[in-house]
C-alpha cells in the first residue's frame, strides 16, 4: 500500500515569489526559452517595436512548459509594480488573488483552452499587494506554417472606480464627496478628458475594492484595448515576415497534420519525463509530440524527430521480437511493457524499459499512443517510485489530457 | 482494467458535449447500469445507521485499494511507497471505482475501518478538501452524494476524477448573498447559482481552508438533521463549493424493489439519476437511443426534477444561515455586474432577515 502525506495548510498562497532555489533553476535553463520565444520568430527587433507601443500588455508563450510571460511591456511594469525579472517566465496566475473573483480566471483558463480572444473584467492584484480592476483582453496569434498558436496577447486597461462625485467633478469643478483624496490636479486635467482625470485616483480602501463583485468597463476602456491589441498584433504579423515564420490572428486550415491544441501541449509540458507520442491515425504513424526528457535522454532534437516514426531508436542488436512484440499490442490496441536495447543519436546503447499505450479521446477510439521511456542505468528520481508507477503516471495524466480534446464546450457567450 | 478490475473499459465509452447554451456532457455508458450495485436502503431517510451486514468498503478487495492519503509533518506533499503506516489514526483510504464515469474516478473514504454512515462531519469533509487542493488541478473534482440523492452505499465516501473542461455549473453564473457587517468574520463568501435547472448555493473564500470546510459542513449537517438529501461538488481545487438541496421524491418512499418504484416517474424512464455530476453536468445515459436523442431541454428537464421550488429553496437557505452563523443583509441585494456608480460603503446592520425554523 501506498501513502499520500499532505501537509497541514492554512491558506493556499498562490501568488507569492517561488522560493529561491526554484526561481534560480528556472532562471537557468528556461531563461534561453523565454529570450527565444520572440526574438525566434519576430526578430531582434522586435522588443524595441514593442516598446513603442502604449499600454499594459503582456506576451505569453503555451508551447513552453507552464505557459510562461515571455514579454511585459513598460506600462505594464509601471502598472504592477514588478520588474522585468520578477515578471519573465513566471505564469499569468501570478497577479491574481484571494478576491479575484473565480468564474473570471475559469473563463480565462477555457479562452486559452479553446484559442479564442476574451474581455473581461478582473481583480488583479500589484506587487505591493493592492488589488485593482483591470479590463483584460486576451487573444491569440497563431503560426501560418503550423497552424498552432505561437504566442497570446493579454492586453490589459485599467477600470477606475468611477463615482456620482467624480462626474460631478468632471462637469465643473464642484468639489463634491470625493472618495479618497480631493486633488487639484483633478480640477485641472478636466479639461484633458475623464479618463485621465479617473486614472489619478488612488483607490483608497482597499477592503471595499476587495468586496466588489465586478466591475464593468466603458466603451472608452474597450477602446483602447481593442487599439493597443490592433497595435501589437500588427507589429508582430509584421516583424515574423522577417523570420518567415510568419503569423496571423486567424487559424489557417492546413492539409496535412492537424496541429495538436496548445492546451494539450500545455498539459503534456506539465509531465517530466520522457514520452512521446505518436499518431496512428496519419501513414508511418509519426511522432507528433516529444518531451524534453526525450530529447536529452535520445540526443535528437525535435524537429529531428517529429513527423518521423519512432523506429529510429531501434538498431542492429535491437531484438526482433520484443518489436513484434508492441507491434502486436499495437493492432490489438493493448498496452505492453517490454525491455529493450536502443540507440541514442551518437549511437551510444542503452536499456530502454518501454512501456507503449492506447491513448483513447472522447470518441472512445484511439487518438494516440503514447511510449514512455525508462533508461534502465539513469538514476532513481528521487520520488522513490518504481519504474512501473512512473511509466503509469504519464499514461495516466495524458489520458486524462487527451479525452476532453475532441469535446469542445458548447458556446456559452459569444467571443469578443 | 486487464486485472479484471473494472467491469467495462470506460475509456471506449463515447461522450459529446450536448449543444446548446449550457454545454452539458452526455456519455454513452451501457455497462454502468447493468453492473452498478444496487441501492441496499430505503432512501427516504438522509440520516441511516450503518449495517455491517450491507455491502461496505471494508468488504472490497485489497486490490482495489489505491493509496492512504493521510495529513503529513514536512511542509511539502509526498507519494511513499509500500509505507506502512503503524499509526493508532484509522486509515483514509483512496479505491477504485469499478463503475466508473470517467478515467480515473477514485472513491476517497475517510477512516474506512470507522464505518462511518453517509453523513458529512466536519474532519471527514476537510479531509476531501485537502484532497482538492494537493490535486492542484482545476479539472479535478470531488463530489458527494447524501442518502436520499442517489448515493447507493451508507458507508462515508467522496468521489473524484478529473475531466478537461469545465463543468456547466461551473460556468454558470451566480449572485452574491450579501451578508450583514460586510465579508462574514471567516472570510467566506455565499452566492447562489442563477438560471440553472438545480436551484444551489456556492461558497468561496475563507481566511482558511478550514473556514470554508467548516462553514460548508455546517450547512450539510443542518440539511442533514431536516431530513433534506443534497449533493456536494468541490471544484477549482477546493476553493468553490456548491451545495445542491434536493427534492424528496415520494416516489421513494415505497419499500424496495428502488428501480420499481423510479419506473414510474416520467423522464425516468432513461433511469438516470440525477446525482452530484449529472447536476453538475455530466450526464450518464444507459441507452445509445438516448445519447443519440440528447439535448439540452432533455437534460434540463431531469435536473430539474430534483430541484427546490424556489420558495421551498428560500427557507432552506434561511435553515442554513441559522446553522452556519450568517445574516443575510436585506438591503444591499447585489445584482450581478451591478455597478451603480456610488462610491462603496460597508452596509450597515439594519434590515436583517429574521428566520422562522419550521421542523421539516
Amino acid at each position: 500500500m501506498v501513502a499520500l502525506t499532505i501537509p497541514s495548510i492554512g491558506r493556499r498562497a498562490e501568488n507569492t515569489s517561488p522560493p529561491s532555489a526554484v526561481a534560480e533553476v528556472m532562471a537557468g535553463c528556461s531563461r534561453r526559452l523565454i529570450d527565444q520565444s520572440l526574438t525566434a520568430r519576430y526578430s531582434d527587433w522586435i522588443a524595441e517595436a514593442l516598446d513603442e507601443i502604449q499600454g499594459c500588455f503582456l506576451i505569453t508563450d503555451p508551447g513552453v512548459a507552464g505557459h510562461p510571460i515571455v514579454f511585459a511591456s513598460h506600462g505594464f511594469l509601471a502598472m504592477s509594480g514588478y520588474s522585468r525579472e520578477e515578471v519573465l517566465g513566471r505564469n499569468g496566475r501570478m497577479f491574481q488573488g484571494p478576491a479575484t473573483n473565480r468564474r473570471s480566471v475559469l473563463e480565462i483558463r477555457e479562452a486559452i483552452r479553446e484559442e479564442r480572444t476574451l474581455q473581461i473584467s478582473l481583480l488583479n492584484y500589484r506587487k505591493d499587494g493592492t488589488p485593482h480592476w483591470i479590463l483584460f483582453h486576451l487573444f491569440p496569434v497563431f503560426g501560418v506554417d503550423d497552424g498552432r498558436v505561437a504566442h497570446f496577447v493579454a492586453v490589459q486597461v485599467p477600470i477606475p472606480r468611477r463615482s456620482r462625485s467624480l462626474s460631478e467633478a468632471r462637469c465643473g469643478g464642484a468639489r463634491g464627496r470625493l472618495f479618497g483624496a480631493c486633488r487639484n490636479e483633478v480640477r485641472s486635467d478636466c479639461d484633458l478628458g475623464c479618463n485621465l482625470a479617473a486614472d489619478l485616483f488612488v483607490d483608497v480602501d482597499n477592503r471595499g475594492l476587495e468586496a466588489e463583485e465586478s466591475r464593468e468597463a466603458s466603451e472608452q476602456e474597450k477602446e483602447r484595448a481593442s487599439d493597443a491589441a490592433n497595435s501589437i498584433l500588427s507589429a508582430l504579423t509584421q516583424y515574423s515576415k522577417l523570420t518567415g515564420r510568419v503569423v496571423s490572428s486567424q487559424r489557417s486550415r492546413l492539409a496535412g497534420i492537424s496541429p495538436l491544441s496548445s492546451s494539450l501541449i500545455l498539459s503534456l509540458g506539465r509531465i517530466k519525463q520522457s514520452f512521446v507520442l505518436t499518431d496512428p491515425q496519419l501513414p508511418d504513424m509519426p511522432i507528433v509530440y516529444a518531451s524534453d526528457e526525450f530529447l536529452s535522454l535520445t540526443g535528437y532534437s525535435r524537429h529531428e524527430i517529429l513527423g518521423h516514426n519512432y523506429e529510429f531508436l531501434n538498431g542492429p542488436d535491437t531484438e526482433v521480437e520484443v518489436l513484434h512484440q508492441i507491434r502486436q499490442s499495437i493492432q490489438v490496441e493493448c498496452a505492453c511493457t517490454v525491455r529493450l536495447l536502443n540507440y541514442r543519436k551518437d549511437g551510444s546503447l542503452f536499456w530502454n524499459l518501454l512501456h507503449v499505450s492506447p491513448v483513447r479521446n472522447a470518441s472512445g477510439k484511439v487518438a494516440f499512443y503514447v511510449n514512455v521511456q525508462i533508461d534502465e542505468n539513469a538514476k532513481s528520481d528521487g520520488l522513490g517510485l518504481s519504474p512501473h508507477m512512473r511509466q503509469l503516471g504519464v499514461v495516466g495524466a495524458v489520458k486524462v489530457a487527451v479525452r476532453s480534446l475532441s469535446l469542445c464546450a458548447g458556446p456559452s457567450r459569444p467571443s469578443s | 482494467m486487464s486485472r479484471g478490475l473494472f467491469r467495462y473499459d470506460v475509456m471506449a465509452c463515447e461522450t459529446k458535449v450536448i449543444p446548446g447554451e449550457y454545454g452539458f456532457v452526455a456519455q454513452l455508458n451501457e455497462g454502468r447500469h447493468l453492473k452498478k450495485r444496487p441501492t441496499e436502503f430505503r432512501v427516504d431517510r438522509v440520516l441511516q445507521p450503518f449495517d455491517r451486514a450491507k455491502f461496505n468498503f471494508t468488504k472490497v478487495g485489497q486490490e482495489e485499494v489505491l493509496f492512504r492519503f493521510e495529513p503529513g509533518e514536512s511542509g511539502s506533499g509526498r507519494l511513499l511507497e509500500d509505507d506502512a503506516v503503524g499509526d493508532a489514526n484509522a486509515p483514509n483510504v483512496v479505491a477504485i471505482n469499478v463503475s466508473p464515469i470517467e478515467y480515473g474516478h477514485v472513491l476517497l473514504i475517510p477512516r474506512v475501518l470507522d464505518c462511518l454512515p453517509q453523513r458529512i462531519d466536519p474532519d471527514s469533509f476537510l479531509l476531501a478538501l485537502h484532497m482538492a487542493a494537493e490535486a492542484g488541478s482545476p479539472y479535478f473534482r470531488l463530489g458527494y452524494n447524501s442518502l436520499g440523492a442517489f448515493a447507493t452505499i451508507n458507508h462515508l465516501h467522496f468521489q473524484a476524477y478529473f475531466l478537461s473542461m469545465p463543468f456547466p455549473v461551473e460556468k454558470n453564473s451566480t449572485q452574491r448573498i450579501p451578508i450583514v457587517g460586510g465579508l462574514s468574520h471567516n472570510g467566506v463568501k455565499v452566492s447562489r447559482l442563477l438560471n440553472y435547472p438545480v436551484r444551489g448555493l456556492v461558497y468561496e473564500g475563507g481566511n482558511t481552508l478550514k473556514d470554508l470546510s467548516d462553514v460548508v459542513a455546517n450547512s450539510c449537517i443542518c440539511l442533514q438533521e431536516n431530513n433534506i438529501p443534497f449533493n456536494v461538488l468541490i471544484s477549482d481545487s477546493g476553493r468553490r463549493i456548491f451545495l445542491f438541496p434536493q427534492v424528496n421524491c415520494i416516489c421513494c418512499f415505497h419499500p424496495p424493489p428502488f428501480i420499481l418504484a423510479w419506473a414510474y416517474c416520467d423522464l425516468l424512464d432513461t433511469q438516470v439519476n440525477p446525482a452530484v455530476w449529472e447536476i453538475s453536468g455530466h450526464i450518464v445515459l444507459k441507452r445509445k437511443k438516448d445519447y443519440d436523442e440528447a439535448s439540452e431541454h432533455y437534460a434540463w428537464r431531469l435536473l430539474a426534477e430534483v430541484s427546490l421550488s424556489e420558495a421551498r429553496f428560500e427557507e432552506v437557505k434561511v435553515y442554513i444561515f441559522e446553522a452556519t452563523g450568517l445574516v443575510e443583509s436585506e438591503k444591499e441585494k447585489m445584482e450581478p455586474g451591478d455597478d451603480r456608480g456610488a462610491p462603496f460603503q460597508s452596509p450597515s446592520p439594519v434590515g436583517t432577515a429574521s428566520p422562522h425554523l419550521k421542523v421539516a
